[in-house]
């Protein structure tokens, strides 16, 4: 079994953003990048079910400009066999992603697809979810924990849900999207970011997958969230209480 | 003459139908349900469904089976005076709330009922359904809506909340979206409205198997956290510990002050990691939003991805040893000190609740 995994390229997560001036977005340039944290969970967990036998292959796929390269080198580093790119906009919207990742999924016919639960980005929730429905594949979303029945052909999914911790049994193939506590991503060691200059990164176009950009979106306007009033820093617990009180009446 | 005002009259009209695609608004709303009562986050995507305009005809959909399906379809019909109608897809397959049949529902429900919107709260139920939803619509959908601006005009926060995106839905109909609950707070008054009762309807669901994906996932069990404090999600008061409380053993004295006050306990990526609490009590980027009258943080240092699911709290105390932890930024109220001194001497003093 092959597993194909999605990845995207994310301003880093400990880095705080600057909304750009004319309000058209995020300042990304001379900003530092990195692989979206879900995504490397979706890689690592990828890469366990290879270590254990039950696949043969793992492909990582990313979706943007040139640069997102280099983030697929992050991936090949970590431990993926090969990496395909296509190449496309930033900024498109989950549909059109789910699309291209559906097209790649009838070229390569993985036996899994993993991708992140969201992007710190955009922060939606939606990509994996849309290409489980495109493909009509079962989905298990924010997945803490996954077994793999290879003579069933089933995956047992540990989805975090609002109220404590849901099992699901999807036939396989199947999309599952990772959670923070489904596994500790391992670190590229330098031997393995010197090999993975010599693994493959196959190329497509929008074109060449026959998909196009769905834009039924606009985004009008980005702008900075209210700024909080500054506090004040008290010296006592009879302090604090009589603020509650007396001043923010909650208590 | 008289025909170029016509005609220019004319032309003012079809500017107008071409500013507002949805001439008259139909909202259908997924609710969730538990024990025969809808939740309390359905009512809340009912507040925003109910924001799109004036003259909005609202139907709740509810999937379920036998008994409490029809229990909460009883409570669906008078929960909320703006619903008009309710639907109810009854069926086994909807026993649990898998995203297979689910999906396949709303798809099917919108092409009989052709709806300008579809809603949900974004919470994990919604988050999981409608995307998918979506995709069987080819419908790009809008996520955790926190502000609706008009009919097609959305705001919804992005980066973790450090930044607020407005967007245009400009697709043709439906125009979906998940909205986040604390951002469209239920009236209390119209929890008991009994009167006007909306219509019950069935949903045909004959159709249903024809998505292939319906039958390939089963629901095995689900491992709930069973609580008496209020739900973290609507708490009016929310008590947090951090990787400052160090231990679980420790996390049971910010339990004792949350049952004094009358608060719902909450926790931070570190303090879940750490084994302290389960999971569902994370509050942040990934975990659940906020937003209580009172948010109290100890030995919380304040990640941006914990800012990101409490900064709209009302007012925020922080307690921590260290006076340069960013948690002291956002805070109203901050008390430099060892949270193993300050917990004691709050349940000492603090009044209990009413």
């Amino acid at each position: 079994m092959k597993i194909m995994v999605a990845i995207k390229r994310v301003v880093d997560y400990a880095v705080k953003i600057r909304v750009k001036p004319d309000k058209s977005g995020v300042e990304t340039k001379n900003v530092k990048m990195s692989m979206n944290p879900f995504c490397e969970i979706a890689l690592e967990e990828a890469l366990r079910v290879r270590e254990s036998g039950l696949a043969s292959e793992v492909v990582a796929v990313s979706i943007g400009p040139v640069q997102f390269t280099e983030t697929l080198r992050t991936g090949l580093a970590m431990g993926a066999d090969r990496a395909i790119h296509v190449e496309a906009p930033e900024n498109i919207y989950p549909l059109t992603i789910a699309k291209i990742l559906k097209a790649l999924v009838d070229i390569e016919k993985p036996g899994l697809l993993f991708l992140g639960k969201q992007a710190i980005d955009n922060d939606q929730n939606q990509t994996g979810q849309m290409v489980a429905g495109l493909l009509k594949w079962p989905q298990g979303t924010f997945a803490s924990k996954v077994v793999l029945d290879k003579a069933k052909q089933v995956a047992t999914v540990d989805r975090e849900v609002d109220g404590g911790i849901e099992t699901l049994c999807l036939d396989l193939p199947a999309v599952i999207t990772t959670d923070l506590r489904l596994n500790q991503p391992r670190y590229a060691t330098l031997p393995n970011i010197m090999k993975a200059k010599s693994k493959p990164i196959k190329k497509f176009t929008l074109q060449d997958l026959n998909v196009e950009i769905k834009s039924d979106l606009e985004v009008v306007e980005v702008t900075e969230p209210p700024k909080r009033k500054s506090g004040v820093i008290l010296s006592s617990v009879d302090e604090l209480i009589d603020k509650l009180k007396n001043e923010a009446r909650v208590i | 003459m008289a025909i170029g005002t016509m005609l220019s009259a004319f032309r003012k009209l079809s500017n107008i139908s071409r500013i507002t695609p949805f001439r008259s608004l139909s909202t259908l709303v997924l609710a969730e349900h538990e024990g025969g009562l809808i939740k309390n986050s359905s009512l809340s995507a009912v507040e925003a469904a109910k924001s799109l305009g004036g003259d909005n005809s609202i139907s709740l959909l509810l999937a379920g089976s036998g008994h409490s399906l029809k229990e909460a379809a009883e409570h669906a019909a008078s929960s909320h005076p703006s619903v008009s109608q309710v639907l109810i897809a009854d069926s086994d397959k909807f026993t649990y709330p898998l995203a297979e049949p689910w999906a396949k529902l709303v798809h099917l429900v919108q092409q009989s009922g052709g709806y300008s919107h579809i809603i949900a709260a974004s919470g994990s139920f919604g988050k999981n359904i409608l995307p998918r939803a979506a995709a069987l619509l080819d419908i790009s959908p809008i996520t955790d809506v926190t502000k609706i601006s008009g009919s097609n005009l959305f705001i919804r926060p992005i980066y973790a909340g450090n930044a607020l995106s407005t967007v245009r839905y400009t697709g043709s109909s439906p125009c979906m979206l998940s909205i986040r609950a604390t951002s469209f707070p239920v009236a209390s008054e119209t929890a008991d409205l009994k009167s006007n009762a909306a219509s019950i309807e069935k949903v045909d669901l004959s159709t249903l198997d024809e998505d292939e994906s319906v039958a390939k996932s089963t629901y095995v069990k689900l491992s709930a956290q069973i609580s008496e404090r209020p739900d973290l999600g609507n708490a009016r008061i929310v008590v947090t510990g951090g990787r400052g409380v160090k231990s679980a053993e420790n996390f049971k004295m910010i339990d004792k002050l949350a049952e004094k006050i009358g608060a719902a306990v909450g926790a931070t990526r570190a303090a879940v990691d750490a084994g302290f609490v389960p999971n569902d009590l994370q509050v942040g980027q990934t975990g659940k939003i906020v937003a209580p009258e009172l948010y109290m943080a100890f030995g919380v240092s304040g990640a941006i991805q914990h800012i990101a699911g409490m900064r709209d709290s009302k007012v925020i105390v922080a307690v921590n040893k260290d006076a340069d932890a960013p948690i002291f930024q956002v805070a109203d109220y901050g008390l430099v000190g060892d949270l193993f001194d300050v917990i004691p001497e709050l349940l000492e003093k603090l009044p209990e609740k009413k």
